[in-house]
């Protein structure tokens, strides 16, 4: 189905700020009102719904995404602040068939049920490998807690996290 | 029951991966706000301030001259909506008068949805929902249900159990050795999915819709907007393939789905809305309860006398009630028992199921005051629930289909180690931390609902099931594929389920924990209808190599027919599907209660009680002086019957016993009474365990074979893991503290008073 993604109006056109940003690997712009955050970005204008809204407010990580590395709230950051930034989302974490170590890790370990709030926790606990913190399961337990998950799949995300924690790779 | 089923699946019992998983860990599976629709307008919804009144002018001036604003959607400018109630009554809606937006003026509870403001950015609809100024009247409401006059409806739920009570409780407690006589108190709690309620419509612009929505049961929310709406059925497709969570908050179609079609049909555009996780507190929840419960006991602590009784509000427009009292009075052998209910009616949205609704409640909070009546003899809690134990359900007194709950109690008591459990309480420490140990039973019902699944052959070898039921991150897709698998002998990768679409077979909701048992047994009898069609092919190959056998001859393997009593007799699939000349072999079969089954239960006379049932342990920490809870540990073992996927199944508990963790610490939503409204709106504010709050959780299946319960002998899992946990968990706090805390969740606040 030919996809028309929302356009800003006529009237909100004088207010647009021209950003360019990297997203999953490839150079996009955008012409973009000031108030637009990153998730919702990538969500109503990239069609890239991987990245979830679970409050809009910085309280439950779904909107988890990379941004130069780093995991970030998506939907507390304004896109326009993040000019020039490389983001990677879910959607460019995996090559083709192959999946990254920490996703399979999530399916091999039956970390999700709904799985609504699995790209934020998948993104952050790269994140959190990255930040050299996973160090033990505690420190992973503390340091995902900005990740909720209403399944409850607490247990297992850790189990498959601890999996790969050592893992170039995963990082 | 009814239908005969092929024995020994090889599919069921085998740790399978979610089928769905690769979509959900790579992005690619699409819930309701996430399908891409052309010319989409985006709707916000504008939430009331008030508990009671009415709307006296709405200023949509400002709004509609916003930027990108299209219109204000209100009940001053809606299109034709249906009048009579039953239009709106949906398949599990309580009897009452159902809550519709924006049909006039009138607030009937705090938070109502009164103005869409519809706008072609979400962005655009965002800033003119908050440019929209209400005038209200306002009429005094009540939403402090202890102080709403207690009453019993006339008609009840069809789903509720009317307590049955039994001997003289009044009189045994009287002259029982030892009384405990006390009141519980669980508050108000919200669903609170992680997906917040979400509908894409597509206005098709030739009288069709397509409609995505947050739902649990896509044809209950096509058959409500066909009655709402004046939609012909055909022209309504509802879609739910994915679905973040539901846990209750999505049996009835709510409010989103209907101002989401609202909008489209007045402005023949497709239009999404997103609820606020703010608005999620705005319609349906568990409701709060008040459980009076007295028990009286011997020295052995042999039960004499049960008394339970639970009140829980409703809202003004609908009585929603829950069996919450009765749960004690089944599970445990006592000839004096006295089980009792009432509403009390309140200014709020009606409440709803939510994950083991009246269980979770009743049973957890009963479990509470036994353990108190463990301490009042002297007993040990596990002791004393095995000196009540009973094979019956003791409330309509007839036996079960099967209760493994003794295996239960063992094998949890020995992962966890209760027999090195001191008794006295405040008696086990570690550093500065007092370690408690504490425990309870669980109990929820075993159900089985008619269910449609169609089969699909091809010639290729590829087998699709299909029912238009839910997957709200239950398994439904997994256990399908690894039934179907079994049944015909495939791989699972060559088989593909279909799910969340209401042109498909007819499924009910996805609530329960019916769906395994139902689902699993429909597409065992649709694809044994496929094995028939199949062995009859077979029959047109060249030389009729199998001698014109039986399905009942044949083994169903690797793609083949396989002549049992001489295997180097075989015949593929597609091979015989290409000699009857056909490509694909078709079969669409109902699941359903046998005949009989269904009569006597709507006569009332069950004949055996179907019950899963859980012992669950628990070890938390506490540091004296903070007040700090941590449940370090909790096994729980559960008699569920046959487990279809042992991994899948796991996750199932974990999940109810996290909840029961958050019910246990945690949840709670406040009002304010004094403007009716909840206050705690977010997670900021309403906690739901995190990462930090979960640490061990042993989940033990204990072996239940039973042959009566479903075709399957499955008794599905979705709730029995909540039911019982916090309790466990506030046992356990007594326990390490000597602190009886009759009011949940345990906060920290209530044990440093
Ligand atoms: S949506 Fe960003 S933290 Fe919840
Ligand atoms: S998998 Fe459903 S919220 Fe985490």
């Amino acid at each position: 189905m030919p996809t028309k993604l929302a356009e800003p109006t006529a009237q909100t056109a004088e207010r647009l700020i021209d950003i360019d940003l990297t997203v999953n690997g490839k150079a996009e712009h955008f012409s973009i009102a000031p108030w637009v955050t990153l998730l919702d970005l990538l969500r109503e204008r990239l069609d890239l719904t991987g990245t979830k809204k679970g409050c809009d407010h910085g309280q439950c990580g779904a909107c988890t995404v990379l941004v130069d590395g780093k995991r970030v709230n998506s939907c507390l950051t304004l896109a326009v602040v993040r000019d020039g930034s490389e983001i990677q989302t879910i959607e460019g974490l995996s090559s083709g068939d192959t999946l990254h170590p920490m996703q399979q890790a999530f399916i091999d370990h039956d970390a999700f049920q709904c799985g609504y709030c699995t790209p934020g926790q998948i993104c952050s606990a790269i994140g959190m490998l990255r930040e050299g913190k996973a160090d033990g399961r505690d420190a992973i337990r503390e340091n995902m807690s900005g990740n909720l998950c209403r399944c409850g799949a607490y247990t297992n995300i850790a189990d498959a996290i601890e999996s790969v924690q050592g893992r170039e790779d995963a990082r | 029951m009814a239908t005969k089923l092929n024995d020994a699946p090889v599919g069921i019992g085998s740790s399978l991966s979610r089928v769905d998983g690769k979509l959900k860990v790579t992005g690619g599976a699409r819930y309701a706000a996430e399908h891409p629709v052309a010319d989409l307008l985006y709707g916000v919804v504008v939430s009331g301030a008030i508990a009671k009144g009415r709307v006296t002018k709405l200023h949509t001036e400002a709004a509609m001259a916003a930027p990108g604003v299209v219109e204000v959607v209100s009940h001053l400018n809606r299109p034709h909506i249906a009048w009579f109630d039953k239009a709106y009554q949906d398949q599990v809606a309580p009897p009452g008068s159902p809550f519709r937006a924006f049909y006039d003026a009138e607030i009937i509870y705090s938070g109502q949805p009164i103005a869409l403001v519809v706008g072609r950015t979400f962005e655009d609809a965002r800033h003119g929902a908050s440019l929209v100024q209400v005038e209200y009247e306002i009429d005094e409401h009540e939403t402090d249900f202890e102080r709403s006059p207690e009453f019993k409806p006339k008609k009840t739920r069809d789903t509720f159990v009317e307590p049955k009570n039994r001997g003289d409780e009044a009189g045994a407690y009287a002259k029982a050795e030892h009384k405990v006589d006390v009141s519980y108190y669980l508050p108000t709690e919200h669903h609170n999915p992680m997906e917040m309620h979400a509908t894409t419509v597509q206005w098709h612009g030739d009288g069709r819709i397509t409609v995505y929505d947050k739902t649990q049961g896509s044809q209950n929310v096509q058959a409500y907007l066909v009655g709402v709406f004046g939609f012909a059925k055909k022209n309504v497709r509802v879609l739910n393939p994915y679905v973040g969570g539901g846990f209750g908050s999505g049996l009835r179609p709510q409010y989103q789905v209907y101002l989401a079609t609202l909008a489209a049909k007045m402005l023949e555009r497709s239009v999404r809305v997103v609820l606020t996780r703010q608005q999620m507190f705005s319609f349906t929840h568990r409701s709060e309860c008040r459980h009076i419960i007295r028990l009286g006991a011997n020295d052995d602590g042999a039960l004499q006398s049960i008394y339970s009784k639970a009140v829980t509000p409703t809202s003004r427009f609908e009585n929603y009630m829950e069996p919450i009292a009765n749960w004690g009075g089944q599970a445990y052998r006592c000839d004096n028992a006295t089980m009792d209910w009432a509403l009390t009616a309140v200014d709020t949205y009606t409440p709803g199921d939510m994950r083991a609704p009246g269980a979770a409640t009743g049973m957890t909070l009963f479990e509470m005051a036994l353990d108190e009546m463990a301490y009042e003899t002297g007993v040990d809690p596990l002791a004393l629930r095995l000196t009540n134990y009973s094979d019956r359900d003791e409330m309509m007194d007839i036996p079960y289909t099967s209760k493994a709950l003794r295996e239960a109690y063992q094998e949890g008591a020995e992962a966890f180690g209760w027999s090195q459990r001191e008794a006295a309480p405040r008696s086990m420490r570690d550093g500065s931390e007092l370690v408690g140990w504490g425990m309870a039973t669980g109990i929820w019902d075993a159900m089985f609902q008619k269910t449609t699944v169609r089969a699909k052959l091809s010639a290729n070898g590829h087998l699709e099931v299909a029912t238009a039921g839910s997957d709200i991150g239950t398994g439904t897709y997994t256990v399908m594929t690894q039934v179907a698998a079994g049944a015909l002998g495939l791989p699972a990768d060559q088989v593909s389920a279909v799910l969340g679409d209401s042109d498909l077979p007819p499924s009910p909701i996805e609530g329960g924990s019916w769906t395994a048992a139902s689902t699993g047994a429909a597409v065992q009898i649709a694809c044994d209808a496929v094995r028939v069609k199949l062995a009859k092919a077979a029959a047109k190959v060249d030389g009729n190599p199998l001698g014109g056998a039986s399905v009942d001859d044949l083994r169903f393997e690797d793609g083949r027919m396989i002549l049992a009593a001489d295997p180097s007799k075989a015949v593929g699939y597609g091979e015989a599907m290409t000699a009857a000349g056909v490509s694909e072999i078709e079969a669409t079969e109902a699941a359903a209660p046998g005949p009989l089954e269904s009569i006597g239960e709507m006569l009332g006379v069950k004949k055996k009680a179907k019950n899963t049932h859980s012992a669950i342990y628990a070890e938390v920490k506490v540091d004296e002086e903070l007040g700090v809870v941590r449940v370090t540990r909790i096994v729980c073992a559960v008699a569920a019957g046959r487990i279809v996927n042992p991994k899948t199944a796991r996750s199932q508990i974990l999940g109810g016993v996290v909840m029961g963790i958050g019910m246990a610490l945690h949840e709670e939503t406040l009002a304010d009474h004094r403007i009716g409204r909840f206050m705690n709106h977010n997670f900021a504010e309403y906690h739901i365990p995190a990462h930090a709050d979960v640490l061990d959780i042993d989940v033990i299946f204990v072996d239940e074979p039973d042959s009566e319960v479903s075709p399957l002998g499955i008794k599905g899992l979705g709730e029995i893991g909540i039911v019982g946990t916090a309790a466990a968990i506030g046992n356990a706090i007594f326990h390490a503290t000597g602190k009886r805390v009759r009011s949940l969740p345990i906060t920290i606040d209530k044990l440093l008073d």
